[in-house]
């Protein structure tokens, strides 16, 4: 069923609200850029054809407001409501108060966030689709039989975690039987005592894993993907650098990877971009599935690279009711893409946020690079957003080349008038182990702890 | 009595509690020493904790719980 969209109206901010008018414009579309009082001046609002204010500087009462989203895209005369990432993009009350106003979310159905946003549902259904998920109890253990069983079942090493638990505590992990059977009693009394609940539930640990990724697109009846991406470089479990394909990957998991993300697309008709992560182990070429995100995602433009497609213009048409317009067998990829993220911190202060004025901008260019920012030069960042100013992305026709490139496009960029990561973006690119794709999502925190005071911006 | 601004470290929003649903940190006619936690700027999705810089007796917020501060902003006036 196609439908009419004339108008779009973009419910974010930065460098996403940026990439989704230009997409947008390509299509012919006539853009709104939804702003925060902080906002007005941004990047995404000059480029918009309107702008609209939907409230204070403080997200909660602006692009987090759902009434407030909705009330101004529908006075805006707006057909279409893009939620970029973050926000409001997985919040399935908001794609159903912007579908009951009659608009187009440009997303997955209310019902997609819904199942996929809860932990207990996602994994439900990929198990049900077939996808891998870490081997474990599935639920509370009561007793040490149970457990017994589990462990049989698991291998070692295995997490014992507190059912009640939370940001790390409760969490033991057991190399063998002997320690298994050691602190199960121990994991048990010390949950009672912190949560006064002695549930325990028992994964499978991966101890040496790798963030990887599989993007697709469907369109309500059928799904393709655009192979994988691997993030293990993160901080705080924060993205950092990202990188198409994921290097280390055979052939045949890579196969059978991607084919695993489609069957659980599939298995719920998903419309839209989403991307299936998981966790992958190098040791035993065992993939696991983590979670999916049902938004285009921030590294999504390393993908573009490797395959040549716009994935937002793709999302965008998807939602006017356009079937899909590749076959699976359409998309190859081709060499290699890496994206760094800038981020307004100072790596060598703990990564203290480091909003400001730009006073000079110098953006790369030349063959194989891209820098999607939301910067101008004169543009004052303001303090009360996510850090993020730009992602410097770069293509070649392989790895190593890639991150030659990468050093040369970071070297042309600069950011006058407040502290970036940039440093941590050189001496990451020339790092050996990273050169060598020696790296798993424990690898930069360690690193960090005796490079970052090295970090200096300027 | 001489009195004394406290000012804000870092642009960001300004919280007088730890959380939304806890007690504020300091209120007016409250003591307060050098290095006490008086509130805390919130940036770019960071927070950070505003102390006290001198021992004194809160004498008014200037600053509200959330609202959007400069660096270098007023937020309290001691009387030490």
């Amino acid at each position: 069923m196609a439908r009419r969209v004339k108008t779009l109206f973009i419910a974010n901010r930065g460098e996403i609200a940026v990439r989704i008018i230009r997409a947008a414009k390509e299509l012919g579309l006539k853009t709104v850029q939804a702003h925060s009082l902080a906002d007005a001046e941004s990047l995404a609002v000059k480029l918009a054809d309107i702008a609209v204010n939907i409230g204070p500087p403080s997200a909660s009462k602006s692009y987090l407001n759902v009434d407030a989203v909705v009330a101004a895209a529908v006075a805006s005369g707006a057909d279409a409501v893009h939620p970029g990432y973050g926000f409001l993009a997985e919040n399935a009350r908001f794609a159903e108060a912007v579908e009951a106003a009659g608009l187009v979310f440009v997303g997955p159905t209310p019902h997609q966030i819904r199942m996929m946003g809860d932990k207990v549902s996602a994994l439900e259904a990929a198990i049900a689709a077939g996808v891998p998920t870490v081997p474990g109890s599935r639920g509370r253990v009561e007793t040490p039989e149970e457990a017994a069983k589990v462990v049989e079942r698991t291998g070692f090493p295995v997490m014992i975690k507190a059912s009640a638990g939370g940001g790390g505590r409760g969490i033991r992990v057991a190399n063998s039987r002997d320690e298994f059977d050691r602190l199960m009693p121990q994991a048990s009394a010390e949950a009672l005592a912190a949560f006064g609940d002695g549930g325990l539930y028992i994964e499978k640990f991966v101890s040496s894993a790798r963030h990887v990724e599989v993007q697709v697109l469907g369109d309500g009846h059928d799904v393709v993907h655009f192979f994988e991406r691997e993030c293990s470089l993160q901080r705080r479990r924060q993205k950092v650098w990202e990188e198409a394909p994921a290097a280390m990957l055979p052939e045949d998991v890579r196969m059978r990877l991607c084919q695993s993300a489609v069957d659980l697309a599939k298995a719920v008709n998903y419309r839209g971009a989403g991307t299936i992560e998981y966790l992958y182990d190098e040791t035993t070429r065992e993939f696991y599935f983590l979670e999916m995100n049902t938004r285009i995602q921030v590294e999504h433009p390393v993908t573009e690279m490797i395959t040549g497609y716009d994935l937002v213009r793709e999302m965008i048409r998807i939602s006017m009711g356009e079937r899909l317009r590749m076959r699976q067998s359409d998309i190859v990829m081709r060499g290699h893409a890496l994206e760094c993220r800038i981020n307004a911190e100072d790596p060598a202060k703990g990564f203290m946020p480091a909003p400001g004025t730009i006073d000079s901008l110098a953006i790369p260019g030349g063959a194989g690079v891209r820098f999607d920012t939301l910067l101008y030069q004169g543009y004052t960042v303001p303090p009360f957003y996510d850090s993020l100013l730009g992602k410097l992305i770069v293509w070649d026709e392989n790895r190593e080349a890639a991150l030659d490139r990468m050093q040369r496009a970071l070297n042309e960029l600069k950011i006058g008038g407040l502290k970036t990561t940039k440093p941590l973006h050189l001496a990451l690119a020339a790092d050996p182990d990273v050169r060598a794709a020696r790296f798993d999502t424990q690898f930069l925190e360690a690193w960090l702890e005796h490079r970052a005071a090295m970090l200096e911006d300027q | 009595m001489a009195t004394k601004d406290i000012l804000s470290p870092l642009p960001g929003t300004f919280y007088r509690k730890p959380s939304p649903d806890a007690a504020p940190y300091k209120k007016e006619g409250d003591a307060v020493k050098k290095g006490d936690v008086i509130g805390l700027i919130e940036v770019m999705k960071s927070f950070h904790e505003v102390h006290a810089d001198a021992d004194g007796t809160i004498a008014s917020f200037i600053a509200e719980n959330e609202e959007p501060v400069m660096a270098g902003q007023p937020l309290m006036t001691l009387n030490i």
